[in-house]
């Protein structure tokens, strides 16, 4: 199954750029992107810029609305994503577990829409 | 009595002696095949009742476990059928029909149980929904006799339990017993999830249709059973065997709450108790520890003997702390300290607990009953009235009320 990795965190919780703390993350990542592409799994992933480059729009009585910002303001925002293709959702928590930023923040794990099941 | 007549009661009799020792089974062994909860219950459903009137016309089989099996196999085979005309699922089918032949003997029906509660009990299904469908799969219950234990309606437990069902579906969790790294966290699931049944038993009396309590010490004994030798099942099960012991004794004759210390110790089931003190003395020669074996020796200590073990009591909560730094724990450490003789370093220790606590009822109650010791009559009844508000049965608040009404006026 296809699971996709959604990476929230508080960019206030966040290790500062620079600091030893922000050099054991990146770390982190490095280590996990390794074992995740040895392992087989990997199928995707990025991270985003902050959420004050974001722009959200929506379509409202046939008119574009563009906004600045995100589509929620909350103090956990997503800041990446990975997509793992592993057998069960046990084996995506293994890896979600494994994600530098679920120290300081949270990992939501979804499984991917399957357009052809029976293929 | 007629022939067809006997002939099905007979099937009646044969069916309900299969009981749900064996409805358990069967289902384990057929979600293990079908991977489809629903699936699997709707096909045990539609053979057992075919079972009622094949048996009463044929006689009961040599072994019914297997024929109940055999024909669930070819109910959801039909059901799945009835759903698909992709050739591709047809042909996993007659794969399926192949392999139920090697499932004559009885004794070839593998026990799935153990995979099965580890997936009901996943942590990725909210807690509620775990107990609900450990109850409906290995316990047997009805959806309503579930909905009548937590006071739900019957249509939201219903959607409870299909919400659960699909989500184990559509989130992939594993029908899998985990590996060794995740035991441990994931046998604390299980066993929450135990206690939580017992819990709600032990709260609500054996007046609530199925007994709870009892049908949580039966789903510990069967884990024992499962995986032998573990320590922390058998302190679970240790626990609960000496909690149950006390039960008795626990209200007196109008339903009001006895504490421990007042219980009536003659009408402590003995038989109980040997058996709970046995079991947790086993899982500490084991000598890995866990929260639930230093429970159920903290439950030891209470049981044996004319009083309570207090210095002994202390040390345990000590071990307790360690394991489960909780503020619940620490309460109960703070009231086994005062009984030891440290009154004032437990009342320190409460002060200290004020925030975490405020809504939790045992915390009122320990403190009023320090300060009446204290005797501040006037701060033990702040804190009794408290506690009376939120106390969660009728038992307790008519303790509690009494404890108040005897500070005075």
């Amino acid at each position: 199954m296809k699971y996709m990795l959604l990476i929230y965190n508080d960019p206030a919780r966040q290790p500062a750029f620079g600091t030893p703390e922000f050099q054991a993350m990146m770390g982190g990542y490095f280590a996990l992107n390794q074992r995740m592409t040895s392992d087989g799994v990997l199928r995707g992933g990025e991270g985003l810029k902050g959420v004050e480059t974001a722009t959200s729009l929506r379509i409202k009585a046939g008119k574009v609305e563009t906004m600045d910002g995100p589509f929620a303001e909350t103090k956990e925002q997503l800041g990446g994503y990975y997509i793992i293709e592993v057998a069960d959702l046990d084996a995506a928590l293994t890896y979600a577990a494994l994600v530098p930023s679920a120290a300081h923040g949270t990992i939501e794990v979804r499984p991917l829409m399957d357009y052809n099941p029976a293929g | 009595m007629t022939a067809a007549a006997s002939g099905a009661l007979a099937a009646t009799r044969a069916l309900d002696s299969l009981a749900r020792e064996d409805r358990g089974r069967l289902l384990s062994a057929l979600i293990a095949r079908l991977r489809d909860f629903e699936l699997a219950e709707e096909a045990l459903q539609d053979a057992m009742i075919s079972a009622v009137s094949h048996w009463g016309r044929s006689g009961v089989p040599a072994s019914p476990r297997g024929w109940l099996l055999q024909v669930a196999y070819r109910k959801a085979i039909d059901r799945i059928r009835q759903r698909t005309s992709d050739t591709k699922v047809a042909n996993g089918l007659a794969l399926l029909t192949e392999n139920e032949t090697s499932t004559d003997d009885p004794e070839m029906i593998p026990d799935e149980r153990l995979r099965l509660i580890f997936t009901c009990c996943h942590p990725a299904i909210e807690p509620k929904s775990q107990v609900a469908l450990t109850l409906r799969t290995l316990g047997g219950l009805s959806t309503p006799e579930i909905a009548r234990a937590f006071l739900d309606q019957d249509s939201t437990m219903g959607q409870r339990l299909s919400r659960a069902k699909a989500k184990i579906a559509d989130a992939g969790i594993p029908y899998a017993v985990p590996e060794p790294d995740a035991w441990p966290a994931r046998l604390t699931s299980v066993l929450t999830v135990i206690y939580l049944i017992f819990n709600a038993g032990y709260t609500a009396g054996p007046s609530v249709g199925r007994d709870l309590a009892e049908e949580a010490i039966w789903l510990c004994r069967m884990l024992d059973r499962l995986r032998p030798a573990d320590p922390e099942i058998e302190g679970c099960l240790a626990l609960l065997l000496l909690t149950q012991a006390r039960r008795e004794a626990r209200t007196d004759a109008d339903g009001v709450t006895v504490p421990l210390a007042a219980q009536d110790r003659s009408r402590w089931d003995r038989a109980a108790i040997a058996e709970g003190v046995a079991t947790v003395e086993r899982a500490l020669g084991r000598r890995s520890p866990g929260p639930f074996q230093i429970k159920a020796a903290i439950a030891a200590c209470h049981s044996e003997g004319e009083q309570s073990d207090w210095p002994q009591i202390v040390a345990l909560y000590n071990v307790l702390l360690a394991l489960e730094p909780t503020p619940v724990v620490r309460l109960n450490r703070a009231v086994a300290l005062a009984e030891d003789g440290g009154m004032e370093t437990a009342m320190g220790e409460l002060d200290l607990l004020s925030d975490a606590l405020s809504d939790y009822q045992p915390y009122h109650a320990a403190r009023a009953e320090l300060l009446v010791r204290l005797n501040d009559v006037t701060g033990a009844q702040a804190a009794y009235t408290k506690a009376i508000a939120l106390a969660p049965s009728g038992a307790d608040a008519a303790f509690l009320r009494a404890k108040l009404n005897a500070l005075g006026p």
